[in-house]
Parts: structure tokens; C-alpha cells; sequence
């Protein structure tokens, strides 16, 4: 498989909220041989429905078919393909960096409008939201202070309204 | 009067409209199989919970009905599993109601508790876990909604045995099923339809290339066919689909397919699919298939349409209604163009010669019996091809063939005459040996208007011979030709041309004799081995009962034509081998 040809897509998927259905989604995946991203799942303003928020990259012409697949799973209600709409989106990432160099971390931070949430002797924590190249960013920044922790969420995303 | 989770689920399978469960008890199903003690259902007890799926899987294919098997949690539920890939593979309604451990017991690795819902998940449609005796009823009514509807498929019910003992207090479940994400297209889009005429008008070289999703559409298929005067070609799940017997009919094609079915594929200008997927059995290198052409690609899946061939015209819907909405008054003639099919140079190609090799692991021992013959040996061996072409004579349009896997479905494939759908019955996409013996007896019990013969081989009948005693049992009157050749035919045949003849494990040798073992079960039994005998056949298969027909045949008897994997169709070995086409045929007759 050709990994240039590759093109990242940006899927919410409505799902019931139903025991096994991250499973059928995952399993989904693994066995079609679809590569994930990045993948996040919550409640939505409905109890009975979630929201999985899929990055994938694949080839074009495999898009299609991961779209189909995931149609035919009973669980799935709804599919919104988010890539070529206006849209925001979010990631969230906390970084937890060698705290030395105090000011100029804190001046970064202060740049990204990130957030110190936790300090201690020798470390900080900085939490920051963006999309996923503002998070890139920052982690590039902060790199050369010595980072020994990163955790990110999967990105989520929602279509802006004045489109629809 | 309060009932049980158990009694409510027999009692919806009643209403339901099923008549036969296939199953196996065990601890977990035993409130069913004591709710089912005093039930209408008849329950077919197998020896092997697989064959109970393999069963409620031919039952399904003959009948047209949902398939119902039974079995016990924890190894009753995961020896399911084969049957339940094997039905989803080739999309046939069954259901599933498997016994679940106590709720309170699951996850904690209790006597025979499985994760059947994980284990099954790639495997069936859809599948369930009910903890709650309320939900019972409205689960089983979804499942074999799921399960008959659309692109049909197996689904799985997995039940706790306490919500099969407690009593259900919800009177009756509301009647509407709760399927929001589950929608079913029947009828094609107007615009796609429209271009699909046009292109039909418009092409000189039309070909139909014809899959199980067709089997319910023969009747306007033929007269789709006959209208515009377009050859047909069925993959190995659509035989039957279209008369074998038609004039335009062209045969299977693919990998063992007719050359001439596989010749015009490589020249028609216009390929329409209708209710196939494109597998690799079918097309052979995807990049050269039908290069030529055009493709209208009708499926009720739209997951199929553009998974290997782009289509240029996608029609997302059932068979039966989009033909009945691409039919009009238009009359074609393309008598041109079948001409041509029929004139077809046949490619002269020929696999390497073998090398003449020994059979190096013939290491099972013989049989004291002498009358088994000692494996490869040549003489006293009756030609598989013969046999089956007397099998189609003997019973014609009342014949229901179930096949097992290897040389003997393809042979079956290529030589007994189908002419009725629903008539020949074969795990097609999974390719499951052993799964003929018990697939027979379903499909006699879903047809028992019909004469059902079971092709099978020595390989693939031992691997449910099991369920010789269900047929026993029942006295179900399946006739079983067993093509013995004493090897594992079919990888035997690819030793041969792509591994030098190194016999590798392919050589099962002279055991069990196996009209004795029929007859340990009480079935009759006749071996055949040459021509002189087979008159023996026909007094089997008029016989009133059950009877097995083991038919000798030398084990270096090919299946051809054959396309290598990943060849062109055009690239056959021994095409000038290949049965005879129905147009010939008919003009011998």
C-alpha cells in the first residue's frame, strides 16, 4: 500500500449507545485493514446516542468504502464526513515538561494561550487546546526543555452552523 | 399464566413461522430445551453443533426462510462459529440463539462462558446479548428482521441462562422494531436506472454476469435475458439462478469457469453484475477483468458496489425489483455477438507437465478389508464427470444438489445441470469442507418436495461424518455420492501444478471403508468402482430412504479449465477440457 497516496478524513459517527458498539466500530477497522488516526468517543445532547469521532487515513478510493462498512453496522445512525466542511475542532493535550527554565515555558504557554495546571519542584504541566497543528506546534516548542509525558485525546469536531 | 424467557422465546419462534430448530443441548439452553419439550417446533437434534449451523444454513438456502440453530454457551456457542462465518460469507438468513452463563457469573471466567458476542462480531450481521427476560421477544423479532432483510445474514441472540428461567413481566413487548440505523433499499435510483437503459441499448456486446443475490430474481432474469438477447454467465452462487440448460446460458465463470463464460467477459462491452461482489474466484487478475468494458453493478449492498470494480453505473437495490424496473417493451437482437462467443478460439495453454512422482506420505495404514482399493491406484476408478451427468439425467429438474468443498463442487459446479434456483447449495465464499453432510439435511427438510444428493469427497466427509447418525435418526432421505479418491483432491491438484508434485499431506489413504461405516449407521451402501457398475446409482437414488454411493476415482483426476490465481480469465490451462456448453448440448438433443 502506497502510505503518500494516503489522505486523512474526518468522520463523526452517531452511534446507539449500546453495550459492544466502540467494539464493532474498532473491529470494523481491524478487519477491513482501515488505518485510525485518532479516535474519540463521548455522549452527545441525546442520552441514547454517542458520538465517535474517527480520523482515518487511507486512500481515496478506500474512503468510500470505509464510510459503506461502517453503514452497514446496525449500531450506526449517522455519518458526517467533516473534511471538506467548515468546521472546528479540538484537541486536547497535557504535557507535563522539565521545569527549569520556568520563564520561558511560561512564556510559550502564554503564546499557544495554553494553561500551567499543575506545578511541582522539578516539573510543570501545561494543558493546551487547538487543533491538531497548534498541538504539534506546542509539543515542538517545548520539546527542547525535556518533555516525560505527553497525553493527548483524540481530535473531535463539529460542522459550523452557518453552512447548513 | 406467567411464562419463562424460555417459554416466550419458543413461544415467538412459533409465531415467527419457523418450523425447524437445528441444535445441540447443553447447560446453559436448558430451560429452552425443556420449553421446547412441550412445543409444536420440531427440533433436529445434530451430533455437532457445527452441523446444526451447516443444517439451519441449507434449510435457510432451500427454503428461502431463516435458518434456526440452538447451541449451549461456552464450546456449544464457539463450535458455531465456522457455520456462522460460512452463512455470512455467503449471505444466508439464519439465526443464532445461543445460552449465555448466569449474568452474575459473566466475566469471570465461569464453566463454560465465552465472549460469544466479541468472538462473533465479525462474523454475523449483527448479534445480540440479552440479560433481561423483557427484551427476549423484541430481540428475536429484530434478529430475524436483520437476518431475512436487505443483504441477508446470520445473527447471533446470546442469552443469560437466569433471563431464560425468569419470569417475564412485561405482557407483551411493543410491536414496532427499534431500528433506527437499519434501513433496506429495495427499489434502484430513477437516474441510475435511466443511464443503465440507455447503456444497455447502446452496447453491442452485452454480457450478465449473474451471483446469489439473483437467485430470487429468476424469473425476470430470464426474461430480462430473452428481451434483450444477452448471454449469461453465474458465479458459483448464482447457478441456478439462470437455467443451466438456457441457450444463453454461457456457464460458471472463473477460476474453474466455462472459457467461453470467461472469454466473454474479456470481450463484452458492457459487464452487468447483478447481485455478485466480484471475488477473486470470480475475476482472476482484477486489473485485466473485463477491460473491455463498462460495468452496471446491481446489489442490495452498497459496501459491494465499487469494493473491487469501479462501476459505472451503481445500483444500490434488490435484484428482483431493479430488473423488474430496468424491463421494459425494448426487444434486442445480439445474435452477433453470441455468435462470436460461441466461435471463440479456446486458449491452448497448458500447465507444466507434472513431474511423475510417488505419493511420498502414504502412511495410513490399509484397511485389512480388501475390498478397499490401496490409495492411488488407477485402475478400478469411475470418471467423477459421468456420474454426475447421470445424477442430472436421473432426476432432472427435481434435483437439489448440495455439495461439500474441493474437486467434488467443482466438478458438481460444472457438470450437474441446474435448472431451478435455490437448487444447488455449496459454501461458496468460505469454502467450508464439511459443510455438505449436514447443509444436505437441511436443504432436503427445507425442500422435502425434492430429491436432495449430497457430492461430497472423502476429505470433506469426514470432517462432519457425524452427522450420518442425524440422517439416521430421522430417516432423512438424503442421497450421498461420495467421490472417494483416497487424497485430498484439490490441494493435490495445486501440489501438482504449482508445488512440483510434492504430495505433501494430501494423501488420506484407504480409511474408513465407508459402506461399511454407512452401514454401522444403518444406511445403505453400494461402492462403485468402474464403469460396468454404475447402474448401481440409479437404484440408489430411486430408493426410498437415505443411501450413500461411494463412487472410486482416480486420485490424478484435475478439475480444468483452470485460471491460476491472479491470471487473466483468458489465461486457462485445458480449456478444450471443459464440459460441454448448453447451445451444444441442446443441439446433440
Amino acid at each position: 500500500m502506497n502510505e503518500n497516496r494516503r489522505e486523512k478524513v474526518t468522520l463523526a459517527v452517531l452511534v446507539r449507545n449500546e453495550p459492544g458498539v466502540l467494539s464493532r466500530v474498532a473491529g470494523l477497522f481491524t478487519r477491513r485493514g482501515y488505518n485510525i488516526h485518532s479516535l474519540a468517543v463521548g455522549p452527545t445532547e441525546k442520552k441514547e446516542i454517542s458520538r465517535i469521532t474517527i480520523v482515518i487515513e487511507e486512500e481515496p478510493e478506500r474512503l468510500e468504502q470505509v464510510e459503506k462498512q461502517l453503514h452497514k453496522l446496525i449500531d450506526v445512525l449517522k455519518i458526517i464526513n467533516l473534511t471538506n466542511v467548515q468546521r472546528v475542532e479540538r484537541e486536547l493535550c497535557l504535557i507535563q515538561v522539565n521545569g527549569e527554565k520556568r520563564s520561558d515555558i511560561l512564556q510559550i504557554v502564554d503564546i499557544f494561550r495554553a494553561k500551567i495546571v499543575d506545578v511541582s519542584p522539578k516539573e510543570v504541566m501545561v494543558e493546551v487546546t487547538g487543533d491538531t497543528e497548534k498541538i504539534d506546534a506546542i509539543i515542538q516548542m517545548l520539546a527542547g526543555y525535556g518533555i516525560s509525558e505527553i497525553v493527548r485525546t483524540g481530535k473531535i469536531a463539529l460542522a459550523r452552523s452557518t453552512q447548513s | 399464566m406467567a411464562k419463562t424467557g424460555a417459554e416466550i422465546l419458543v413461544d415467538t419462534l412459533v409465531e415467527l413461522g419457523v418450523e425447524y430448530v437445528f441444535g445441540y443441548p447443553g447447560g446453559a439452553v436448558l430451560p429452552i430445551y425443556d420449553a421446547l419439550y412441550s412445543s409444536s417446533l420440531k427440533h433436529i437434534l445434530t451430533r455437532h453443533e457445527q452441523g446444526a449451523a451447516h443444517a439451519a444454513d441449507g434449510y435457510a438456502r432451500t427454503s428461502g426462510k431463516v435458518g434456526v440453530v440452538i447451541a449451549t454457551s461456552g464450546p456449544g456457542a464457539t463450535n458455531l462459529v465456522t457455520g456462522l462465518a460460512n452463512a455470512y460469507m455467503d449471505s444466508v438468513p439464519l439465526v443464532a440463539i445461543t445460552g449465555q452463563v448466569q449474568s452474575g457469573l459473566i466475566g469471570k471466567d465461569s464453566f463454560q462462558e465465552a465472549d460469544v458476542l466479541g468472538i462473533t462480531m465479525p462474523i454475523t450481521k449483527h448479534n445480540y446479548l440479552v440479560k433481561d427476560e423483557n427484551r427476549i421477544e423484541s430481540v428475536l423479532r429484530e434478529a430475524f428482521y436483520i437476518a431475512s432483510t436487505g443483504r441477508p445474514g446470520p445473527v447471533l441472540v446470546d442469552i443469560t441462562k437466569d433471563a431464560l428461567m425468569n419470569y417475564v413481566s412485561r405482557k407483551k413487548s411493543k410491536n414496532g422494531l427499534d431500528l433506527p440505523g437499519y434501513r433496506v433499499l429495495k427499489e434502484g435510483h430513477p437516474r441510475q436506472i435511466a443511464l443503465a437503459r440507455k447503456l444497455i441499448k447502446e452496447a453491442q456486446k452485452p454480457l450478465l454476469y449473474v451471483g446469489g443475490g439473483a437467485q430470487d430474481a429468476s424469473e425476470i432474469l430470464i426474461q430480462f435475458a430473452e428481451n434483450l438477447d444477452i448471454p449469461v454467465t453465474t458465479t458459483l452462487m448464482g447457478i441456478g439462478a439462470f437455467p443451466g440448460d438456457h441457450e444463453l446460458s454461457l456457464g460458471m465463470l472463473g477460476m474453474h469457469g466455462s472459457p467461453w463464460a470467461n472469454l466473454a467477459v474479456q470481450n463484452c462491452d458492457l459487464l452487468i453484475a447483478v447481485g455478485a461482489r466480484f471475488d477473486d474466484r470470480v475475476t482472476g487478475s482484477l486489473s485485466k477483468f473485463a477491460e473491455k468494458a463498462k460495468v452496471i453493478h446491481i446489489d442490495i449492498d452498497a459496501a459491494e458496489i465499487g469494493k473491487n470494480v469501479a462501476a459505472y453505473v451503481p445500483i444500490v437495490g434488490d435484484a428482483k425489483t431493479v430488473l423488474a424496473q430496468l424491463l421494459d417493451d425494448t426487444k434486442l437482437c445480439h445474435r452477433e455477438w453470441i455468435q462470436e462467443i460461441r466461435n471463440f478460439e479456446l486458449p491452448m495453454q497448458l500447465p507444466k507437465e507434472p513431474k511423475i512422482t510417488k505419493c511420498t506420505d502414504c502412511t495410513a495404514p490399509n484397511m485389512k478389508n480388501s475390498d478397499v482399493p490401496p490409495p492411488c491406484r488407477k485402475k478400478d476408478s469411475v470418471d467423477p464427470k459421468v456420474v454426475l451427468e447421470m445424477v442430472s439425467d436421473l432426476l432432472q429438474d427435481d434435483l437439489i444438489v448440495a455439495t461439500d468443498v474441493g474437486q467434488n463442487q467443482m466438478w458438481a459446479a460444472q457438470y450437474v445441470r441446474v435448472k431451478k434456483p435455490r437448487s444447488f447449495i455449496t459454501s461458496g465464499g468460505l469454502g467450508t469442507m464439511g459443510y455438505g453432510l449436514p447443509a444436505a439435511i437441511g436443504a432436503k427438510l427445507g425442500r422435502p418436495d425434492r430429491s436432495v444428493v449430497l457430492v461430497t469427497g472423502d476429505g470433506s466427509f469426514q470432517m462432519n461424518i457425524q452427522e450420518l447418525a442425524t440422517i439416521a435418526s430421522y430417516g432423512i432421505p438424503v442421497k450421498i455420492v461420495l467421490l472417494n479418491n483416497r487424497v485430498l483432491g484439490m490441494v493435490r491438484q495445486w501440489q501438482t501444478i504449482f508445488y512440483e508434485s510434492r504430495y505433501s499431506q494430501t494423501c488420506t489413504g484407504s480409511v474408513p471403508d465407508f459402506c461399511v461405516l454407512a452401514s454401522a449407521y444403518g444406511i445403505p451402501a453400494v461402492r462403485i468402482k468402474n464403469q460396468d457398475q454404475l447402474g448401481l446409482l440409479q437404484e440408489a437414488l430411486t430408493s426410498e430412504g437415505p443411501y450413500l454411493v461411494e463412487v472410486s476415482v482416480d486420485p490424478d483426476e484435475s478439475v480444468w479449465p483452470m485460471v491460476a490465481p491472479g491470471a487473466a480469465l483468458c489465461e486457462m490451462f485445458h480449456a478444450a477440457k471443459a464440459p460441454t456448453p448448453s447451445w451444444q448440448r441442446r443441439a446433440k438433443s
